[in-house]
This record gives C-alpha cells, structure tokens and sequence, in this order.
C-alpha cells in the first residue's frame, strides 16, 4: 500500500473517491465490534434454547431417582443468587426456606451450614443470603467434601476431612479448625442428604413414599418437562404449597436425568417477580476430586483458630439456622405446619422494638427502625411488620416475634389467634 | 554520517536517517541484500524506508524488513529516558510495598490486624509474610489498576502522536513502507513494553521478596498446597496474564494516538479514558455495562492461584483484550491509513 494513496487523487473525482474510501476504512472496527456484539447477544440464546427430549416420569419416579441417588463423587461450580429484598433479616433464613422440601433441594448451601457449624464460618456464609456468589463443591464419599466461596482474588473455603474441618479465609489468611469432624458429618448428613447418602434413613422407595405423602398434605408435586443445567439433562421438579398465606409461589428443582442429582434450586415468591434463591450448578462432574482438593494443612504463618466444643456451635448455630421453625431451641413455638408455620419466640426482656415512643434510644435510631417496617394494630395490640420478598416477621410492642414465609395477612392473623 | 551500503541483487535501496535522540533504524541486514542509505533528518529525528525490489524473494524480504522496523520500534522504545523511568517507578513499587509489609510485621503481628476482610490493601498481601512468592500477586495486583495501565498509556498514546508532534512522522512513511505495517509494528513494540512492564513488576517483586520473606511451598487461596517450582510457574503465567490483560488498553492508546498530533493530548486522553472506565467500573447502578469495560476482569489473574484454577473470568478476560484489541486496532488503521500527514 502505497503511503501517499491519498494524497495522489487531485481532481475532485478522487477525492470524492478517496474520501468514501476513508469512510469504508471505517466499517472494519464497526464489523468487528457488531459481529462480537452479535455473538455475546446470541450464542447464550442459542446455547439454552431448546429443552433436551427425555422420557417421561411421575413425580413418584422422579423422587425415587433422587432418593436412590448414589452420587458419592462430584465436583462443580455453583452460582447462588438470593435476593431476599432486605438484607438485615437475611441472616439465618437460608437454612430454612424449605420446610416442606424435605432437604431433597438446596442441599449445597444447607450442607454448607451443618459442615461449616463445627468451625466457625456462619458469618462468612450469611454473606451468601444476600447477592450473587460463586461456589465450588467438591465430595468424595462421606468423609470428604470441600465447600469454596469464590471471592475477588480470594477464597473461603471449608474442607472436611475425615476427622477433620478445617476453614481457611485466604483473604485475611487465618484458619479454623475443629477434630470433631464426625460430629459434623453428622450434622451435614441431616440437611445434606446427598452428600452424605449413607445417613438418609430409609430406602430410596420408602423415602419417595413419605416425602410424596408428606408433601400431598401441603405440596403439590409435580414433573414439569425438562431443563438443561450445566449441560446436562435434567427434569424439572415443581413444589408449590396447596395452602394460600405462603410467600413461597413455586420451587423448582432440577433433576439430573442420569444420576439423580438435584442441580438446581429455584425458589421463586408468590408475588412475582424474580427468584428469591436462585442456586445452580454452572458447572458439574461427577468423577473423583483429587485428593489433594480435600488436604489441608495451615502454612507457618495462617492464623489458626481451634475450636473448643464443637457439639455446642452446632447446637448454637446451626440448630438456630436450619431449625427455627421445627421448634428446636427453647422458646420457639410453631404455629401452624408445612409452608404457612410460624415460629413464634419471645424478645429477651419482654420488650419490644425501641420505636420513637420510647426514650432509650435516640430519635433518629428509632426513626430508621420504624421507616423499615409497617406499624399495624390488631387484637393482640399494636407492632411492627418487617417484610422481605420471602420472610416476613411480626414484631408486637410487648416482645413477641412471630417469623414466617407468610403474607403478612398470615402472621396477624397468627398473632390474633396466640392471645 | 551519510552511509551507503551496497547489497545484494534483488535491488533493494534503504534511506535511513538516524537521530541524535538515539532513534535506531532499522538495521540492514547484510545477507539478505539490501542498499541502504542513512542520512540525519535535520530535526535530529530519523525516519526509515526501504523500496522493495520486484524481484524474487519479495515476500521473505518484506517479512525481514517488517520485523527490521519492529525491532527499531522497539530499540527506540526502550532506548527513551522516559520509558527507563517508568519502568523505574514500576519495579519501585514492590520494594515499597514488601518493605512496608516487612516493617509492619516485624514485631510478629499481622497485616491490618488480620480480621474477616484482610485488612484491607491489594489482593495477597495477607500472604506475603509467609511466602515471598506472594510479593509477586500482591505487586501486580497493586500495579494493575493503575500503574501498569498508565505506563502502557503513554507508550502506546505518544506511539503516533508523538511522531506527528515531533515531525517525523511523515520520514517513517517517505519509503513505501506502508502505514499499516508501521502501525503494526508500533502496537508490537507497545504490546512488548506491556510484557517487560509485567515482568519487570514481578521480577523486581520475587528479588524482594526472596530477600525479605521466606519462600517454600505454596499454599493456594484454595488452601491446596503447590511445590515452589509450581509455584514459580503460576507467577509467570500470571505474569503473561496480566501483561495481556494491557492488551485492550494498548489498543485504545494507539487509536487515541492516531486521533491527534499532540504526543501529550494523546496520552493524557488515554489516561484520562483509564481512570473514567476505572470509575465506571465502581458504580454498581451502572453494573449492565461493567462486563463490556477493559479493566472489569483484571482481577480475575487471581483465578490462577485457585485450585483447580477457575477459568471462567480468565477467559472472559483475554476474550475482551481481544475484542478491543480487534475494534480500536482496526479503527486506529481505519483512522491512520486515511489520515493526511502533514507533518
């Protein structure tokens, strides 16, 4: 190409010439840029169009599948979205959106939270209740699983390794560590059936009976068709509660058609709207982790933190988590059963929220804490509604705190019917 | 200092004007045969250009010659006082931040105080007291935002803006060079400064940190344990990582270059347009373009130190360095093969 090309064309001609072919020039990074525009905006609509062809089954079949799931070894990437709507009442409800399910979806997190509570990662694992987070999990067999939140340029990661668990927060460097692990399988078995099939008490075809029965009361279960998730093909399994009052509208769980394996938990709320949980596999395999994913040993230097009684932080923060609404700890009283029960405790100090009435707090204190809720009256006397997308709590002005996945319609009406 | 050098048979004649400011041009290579002609511009600025010959070997030629003015690109690149000193400054930054970690722990405590988040400060630096290795991360993850971009910025910005500015511009292209090759040749040169800005960051950080810190294994922020050898390993790769994550950025700096005469205007614009998108990026209300924006997975060369190493973002990376690479490289050819010189 000759430098002075432009320069070359004098007569107007040329130059009209020269000057469209400046303006062609330009095309090339307006093509580049439409073709990757073109390709980011359509290759994930063809990616997940179309749902794989499989044979059908029954909701029955399927929970059996499920049940009879031997899936011992895995790995993968999870992506949890929770958009509960409010963060502050986020903490401690992940464990428990599920009541009716019984542990057969969500296995990953509630896993997470029975594993983790022999160390002490519940704070970091709150984390996981609001926002969007990336996760890697890892299994192989009862007696090893590995749980990673992926953070920017830094990990948490809780390992479990035979007798021991180990958390280790790359991002501050300092490690947890409890040698009380089979109390935690333990624990981790309750919530997380799949991980640790060796714990689910049943055989597989009783354990779809009486999930089945146990769901027909409140649940209706259906197979609705079929999904692809993290390229595998999966069907989709549908709970929605049968009694009004609930906040929950539907769950979704899909089903891995060849192992059984739940790979995605999507909770989506009565009133609309985007999924409150939304968590899934991105990426999963089912053949053995290496073994060096499961070995941990503190480097000189990461802070290590031992954890004494391991038994009672189950009993504290865990037990708090996963079973406020079976009415597990002292003070909790469960009204009502399946998706609409309520937990109903009391406030240390028969006491309600400070609100502006009152003098023990400043003002504005009382202010923010009375703009976050709904002030409401009724036959038990007069509170505070807080609400998130999924969980909502009463609050009465003499102490008592009903919390549930209700409307809030549900919980007065709970609270009326308490006096 | 007028030199001729007579060649070989395929009649080549190359008119080279060398600089007093130390510009080298492009070296004839004897055995390929060519005549080249060297004469001073009388701005003390050099120009260079061959004339092909028609005859056979052309294209063996053309290569030599294209890879003949990268190198004197390249030479001039590294020859300016300007580029020494910001490499200066560049491997200046891990002694400081390996001496401040090394004064702040030597009553035995922790980074910040240790605590959930770190403590804050750039990626690893909770690590680097155990090993020295992790000085390496922590120095890139320290200089990636800012200073590595900002450097690459004014190479690549003053890359034909300075030409124009300087009045040279129009020697390098006297010869039938050809300007696309030219532009080639100078997003080479800027794409090799990226590199030995990266590695002159973490070779500057792994003397430092070999010096104060121990080194050994590698614990990875998985909490997996890696040897030493591995461990070196990741850091180049991390090291080739993060000079290709200046990829997008080079290529913005060349367009913004051939925009303007102003050597100055063009890297000002450059680093202007680096701290706007780095801002951008810290908007959440805009989070719907942040996945389109250069710097938006620069961290993501953390991923490597994962085990096993997440992939995801790391190729969403080189896949966006390649997007810009491709959009503003082709609009600054679009832009500069238009373009009338006049100085």
């Amino acid at each position: 190409m000759a430098p002075y090309e432009p320069e070359q064309d004098s007569n107007e001609a040329g130059e009209l010439r020269a000057g469209r072919r400046k303006a062609v020039r330009y095309v090339v990074p307006l093509a580049v840029a439409g073709v990757a525009a073109a390709t980011i905006g359509l290759v994930p609509a063809l990616a997940t169009s179309g749902d794989p062809d499989l044979p059908d089954v029954t909701a029955q079949e399927l929970i059996e599948k499920i049940a009879a799931s031997d899936t011992q070894q895995l790995s993968g990437t999870v992506k949890i979205s929770t958009d509960l709507g409010l963060p502050s009442f986020a903490s401690g409800m992940t464990g428990s959106f599920a009541p009716g399910a019984g542990g057969a979806g969500g296995g990953d997190e509630e896993g997470g939270d029975g594993k983790g509570s022999a160390a002490d990662p519940s704070a970091k694992l709150m984390e996981l209740a609001t926002g969007t987070h990336t996760l890697r999990v890892a299994a192989d067999g009862p007696d090893r699983q590995k749980l990673s939140v992926l953070d920017d340029a830094a990990e948490y990661s809780l390992i479990h390794n035979g007798d021991d668990v180990w958390a280790y927060d790359s991002a501050s460097n300092e490690a947890y560590h409890s040698k009380d692990g089979g109390k935690a399988g333990e624990g981790a078995g309750k919530h997380g059936g799949k991980d640790l099939p060796k714990n689910v008490p049943a055989t597989p075809k009783e354990f779809a009976e009486q999930a089945l029965k146990a769901a027909d009361k409140s649940t209706s279960v259906k197979v609705d068709g079929s999904a692809q998730v993290a390229g595998r093909d999966a069907y989709r399994l549908v709970l929605k509660p049968k009694a009004s009052g609930s906040t929950v509208g539907q769950i979704t769980i899909a089903v891995d058609a060849k192992t059984g394996t739940p790979l995605k938990f999507t909770l989506s709320p009565a009133g609309g709207g985007s999924a409150v949980v939304d968590a899934g596999f991105t990426k999963v395999d089912f053949g053995k982790p290496a073994a060096s994913t499961f070995d941990f040993k503190p480097a000189k230097g990461t802070k290590v933190t031992e954890e004494g009684d391991s038994n009672d932080t189950f009993r504290h923060e865990g037990g708090k988590d996963v079973k406020d609404f079976k009415g597990a700890e002292p003070g909790v009283n469960v009204i009502g059963e399946g998706w609409t029960s309520i937990a109903e405790l009391k406030l240390p100090g028969d006491q309600g929220l400070p609100t502006s009435a009152s003098d023990d707090v400043p003002q504005e204190a009382a202010k923010f804490l009375d703009s976050l809720g709904d002030k409401v009256k009724g036959d038990f006397g007069s509170g505070t509604v807080f609400k998130t997308r999924l969980v909502n709590a009463l609050i009465t002005d003499d102490g008592k705190v009903y919390v549930g996945a209700v409307t809030k319609d549900a919980l007065l009406k709970a609270a009326n019917a308490a006096q | 200092m007028s030199r001729a050098e007579a060649a070989g048979s395929d009649g080549r004649a190359a008119a080279e004007a060398a600089g007093s400011d130390g510009r080298a041009a492009a070296e004839a290579a004897g055995s390929d045969g060519r005549a080249g002609a060297e004469t001073v511009g009388s701005d003390g600025r050099a120009a260079s250009g061959v004339a092909l010959g028609t005859g056979s070997g052309g294209r063996a030629v053309s290569l030599a010659w294209t890879l003949g003015l990268f190198r004197s690109e390249l030479s001039l690149t590294f020859r300016r006082w300007r580029t020494l000193a910001l490499l200066a400054v560049l491997a200046a930054v891990p002694v400081l931040v390996g001496v401040a970690v090394r004064i702040e722990t030597s009553d035995g405590g922790s980074i910040g105080g240790g605590g959930p988040d770190g403590g804050g400060g750039p990626a690893f630096i909770a690590q680097v007291t155990n090993n020295g290795l992790f000085l390496v991360f922590t120095a890139l993850a320290a200089t990636l935002p800012f200073f590595l971009p900002m450097a690459i910025g004014v190479v690549a910005g003053d890359a034909i803006a300075g030409e124009a500015s300087a009045g040279t511009l129009r020697y390098l292209l006297v010869a039938p060079a050809g300007r696309t090759r030219l532009l080639l040749a100078k997003y080479a040169s800027t794409l090799a400064f990226c590199l030995v800005a990266t590695l002159v960051v973490a070779a500057s950080a792994l003397a430092v940190g070999a010096l104060l810190f121990p080194l050994g294994e590698v614990t990875t922020i998985s909490g997996t344990r890696i040897s030493f050898t591995d461990g070196l390993l990741r850091a180049l790769l991390i090291a080739l990582v993060v000079a290709a994550s200046l990829i997008g950025v080079a290529a913005l700096g060349l367009f913004v270059s051939t925009l303007t005469n102003s050597g100055i205007a063009a890297m000002a614009t450059t680093v202007g347009l680096l701290i706007t998108v780095q801002i951008v990026d810290q908007i959440p209300q805009l989070h719907a373009v942040h996945p389109y924006l250069f710097s938006h997975y620069w961290l993501s060369f953390a991923d490597l130190m994962r085990e096993p190493v997440y992939w995801d973002d790391l190729v969403k990376n080189l896949g966006l360095q390649g997007l810009y690479a491709g959009v503003f490289g082709s609009a600054a050819w679009a832009r500069f093969g238009a373009k009338d010189i006049a100085t």
